[in-house]
């Protein structure tokens, strides 16, 4: 068993905010090989390409600005396992780990952050507004928690079609912040709507740490108060991300209403662009360096060695594979075309009526 | 089709516009603050819940942010939601949703995904209810690309916009005035679902002089052009209609025949739709073809005032309009 606790009482994250502790490998909770594998490759994939996108960062290649989530993949592809075809997802400014979670296309999202034309939103968006309608994620876009209610709506698209389909809203901490947030909580509670709102709490917004924004650390509390179901738990386990996320999406499925997850993490990089230690004028020093002890991919993968699940040889294969799929995305995006001049235009009525 | 006819109020018009697309469309709903009891959108939504169900007409949470931002939600889930707001003020509260988001996500993803949702935003002024309960913000929205914004000023249109902004596919504003509810017209019984794409209308025809306004402001030039009318003065009066995108062109056409402009507008003078006509129209004509300098009838810039009188005095009325439209008619020929 982990040393912290899986759900704590709302008003205090203690154990879950403290990178001493939650080092050591997850449980892995009797989930199958093939989950468990494939959690395993997704979650490698996607902090190689974050790398990817940092040394195009700092390369000047890529220009728009780009939110990493390194350290933060077990919460995007734990939430992904309760993901099925037809359900909808929203997502925020720091969202490449969400759209590869749910299955967005490699290329295409490396095209879109270089803008080109065969990116996912066709050069018009940039890493802060991806899209995979195709997967379910109706888009992605910067201005702090207003995607919060477009899941909640989404939810309730889904409720009036009378399919059990649901909603994801990702978002951070920060998001908690503002009203929007609890308007939706509200009405979702309300109308009793199939809506998971995946909040990462990742302790920081922008440069501020959640101690000088809010007065307790733990943003479940304000479930507790909005009377939506939640759980509190370690973000970079990604199998108790697994495992609440299928039981919010039951209950979901259950037209028995919404969940909130609060997903502990951190992130390894700054708010903005590639840097790692200081950013945003904050220095987080001997900080980072012990929530890099609570790496989720090593907690993923050791355990799963130790289960003869993958061989070491087979894990590193896993690495190589995913350093080769992005290398190769990064290609095709330098050599492919910029959107034609006209596409602004093109798209800025989907009825494509421009008479005037 | 039938060519049968209706006499409609505005406000009943619009209630006919609903629930035809409630009808005939299962992917519409409704959401917005009051809609089981809806006894301050005049007789716009009488009994929307009882004939259609609450499940698709939803009475909403003091919540305009979030309810604004579900309908959006739900229109890029595939819904066709329309969102109300009885009164405009209160939707500023939305406006991120509004203008942030609706507006720009078929731009923003090269039209993989976008957000066709009506939001309807009514003015509701007058009654000494002072200047937070009397805004006119069209200028506001209609400076925002991908937002189409309309204005009907007649019951076809209020009925017609309704369904048509629905129907098209893209995040529409739609806006109507409350001093408009009792105005009388006759419509065909089927709705025109491509209204909101058939431009301005001339709704009299003058030599004169062209006057222009949009919403309630139309209904003000209508009624004084039939006024200048009766003194022999012969106006031409265009309603808008559809404020963005803004079809100037029958406008440059008018002023190209009577070389007057006169613009009647329910909002501020700076920045407003009232300069945005005046600059549009001037910019495609020739320097000499107007005859006086263009005018605008707008309200000062001040906030609505409270007290009788001086609310009396704030808002355009046919008798100003007919007077600086005299005036315009009397003053010298530019360049004498």
């Amino acid at each position: 068993m982990p040393s912290i606790a899986a759900k704590s009482v709302p008003f205090s994250l203690g154990a879950l905010a403290d990178p001493l502790v939650g080092h050591e490998p997850v449980d892995l909770r009797g989930a199958t090989r093939e989950r468990l594998l494939g959690q395993l490759e997704r979650m490698i994939l996607i902090r190689r390409a974050e790398e990817h996108v940092a040394d195009l960062v700092t390369s000047g290649e890529a220009r728009c600005p780009c939110h990493l989530a390194i350290g933060q993949e077990a919460c995007a592809v734990g939430v992904a396992a309760g993901f099925r075809s037809g359900d909808r997802a929203f997502g925020a400014h720091r969202s490449h780990g969400h759209y590869l979670a749910l299955g967005g296309d490699v290329d295409a999202m490396f095209a879109e952050i270089l803008g080109k034309a065969t990116g996912c939103s066709g050069g018009m968006g940039g890493s802060m507004h991806l899209v995979a309608p195709e997967r379910g994620l109706l888009g992605t876009v910067p201005i702090v928690s207003t995607t919060i209610p477009m899941a909640v709506g989404a939810g309730l698209a889904a409720k009036l079609e009378g399919s059990e389909a649901l909603a994801v809203s990702f978002f951070g901490d920060g998001a908690t912040e503002e009203g929007g947030f609890h308007e939706a909580m509200n009405l979702a509670a309300t109308l009793k709507l199939p809506v998971i709102f995946a909040c990462e709490n990742n302790l920081f917004s922008s440069h501020l740490h959640i101690s000088l924004r809010q007065p307790t650390d733990c943003v479940a509390r304000y479930a507790l108060a909005h009377r939506v179901e939640y759980e509190v738990l370690d973000g970079n386990d990604v199998c108790a991300v697994s495992e609440a996320t299928l039981r919010a999406a039951a209950r979901a499925r259950a037209k028995e209403g919404p969940t909130f997850l609060e997903l502990v993490t951190y992130r390894w990089r700054g708010h903005v662009g590639p840097s790692e230690d200081t950013d945003v004028g904050v220095k987080r020093g001997e900080e980072l360096v012990h929530w890099k002890q609570r790496d989720p991919i090593r907690r993923l993968r050791e355990p799963m060695i130790a289960a003869g699940m993958v061989t070491q040889a087979q894990a590193d294969e896993l690495d190589a594979a995913a350093v080769a799929r992005v290398t190769q995305a990064v290609a095709r995006a330098r050599s492919a075309p910029y959107p034609a001049a006209q596409v602004v235009e093109r798209y800025l009525y989907a009825s494509g009526r421009h008479e005037h | 089709m039938s060519t049968k006819t209706v006499s409609r109020s505005y406000g009943v018009a619009i209630r006919d516009g609903f629930a035809y697309l409630l009808r005939t469309y299962p992917e519409v709903f409704v959401i917005g603050q009051g809609l089981w009891s809806p006894w301050y959108v005049g007789n716009s939504m009488t009994d929307l819940d009882t004939e259609f169900g609450r499940e698709r007409v939803i009475d909403s949470p003091v919540s305009e942010m979030a309810c604004t931002g579900a309908a959006v939600g739900a229109a890029i889930a595939g819904r066709r939601p329309i969102v109300v707001h009885p009164r405009m003020d209160f939707m500023i509260l939305a406006t991120d949703q509004i203008v942030t988001q609706a507006a720009k996500w078929s731009s923003m993803f090269a039209g993989k995904v976008s957000a066709p949702v009506v939001i309807r935003g009514i003015i509701n002024r007058g009654g000494e209810q002072g200047a937070q309960h009397s805004q006119a913000l069209h200028a506001w929205f209609a400076h925002v690309p991908g937002l189409r914004v309309v204005m009907p000023a007649t019951p076809l249109d209020a009925r017609d916009l309704l369904v048509s902004a629905s129907v098209c596919g893209d995040p529409v504003l739609y806006i109507d005035d409350r001093w408009l509810y009792e105005r009388t017209g006759d419509l065909p019984s089927n709705p025109d679902e491509d209204a909101i794409f058939s431009g301005p209308a001339v709704r009299v025809a003058g030599e004169d002089v062209t006057l222009v306004g949009a919403g309630y402001s139309a209904y003000l030039v209508e009624q004084a052009a039939a006024e200048l009318g009766k003194e022999g003065i012969s106006a031409e009066a265009i309603d808008l209609r559809v404020v963005n995108p803004l079809d100037i062109g029958p406008v440059v056409e008018s002023v190209q025949r009577t070389g007057r402009l006169v613009v009647v507008d329910g909002g501020w003078t700076t920045c407003g739709l009232a300069g945005e006509v005046i600059a549009s129209v001037v910019e495609r004509l020739e320097p000499d073809s107007l005859r006086t300098a263009p005018r605008r009838i707008t309200l000062q810039d001040v906030p609505a005032p409270t007290s009788g009188p001086l609310e009396a005095r704030y808002y355009p009325t046919v008798s100003r309009v007919v007077q600086v439209t005299r005036q315009a008619l009397e003053a010298a020929p530019r360049g004498t």
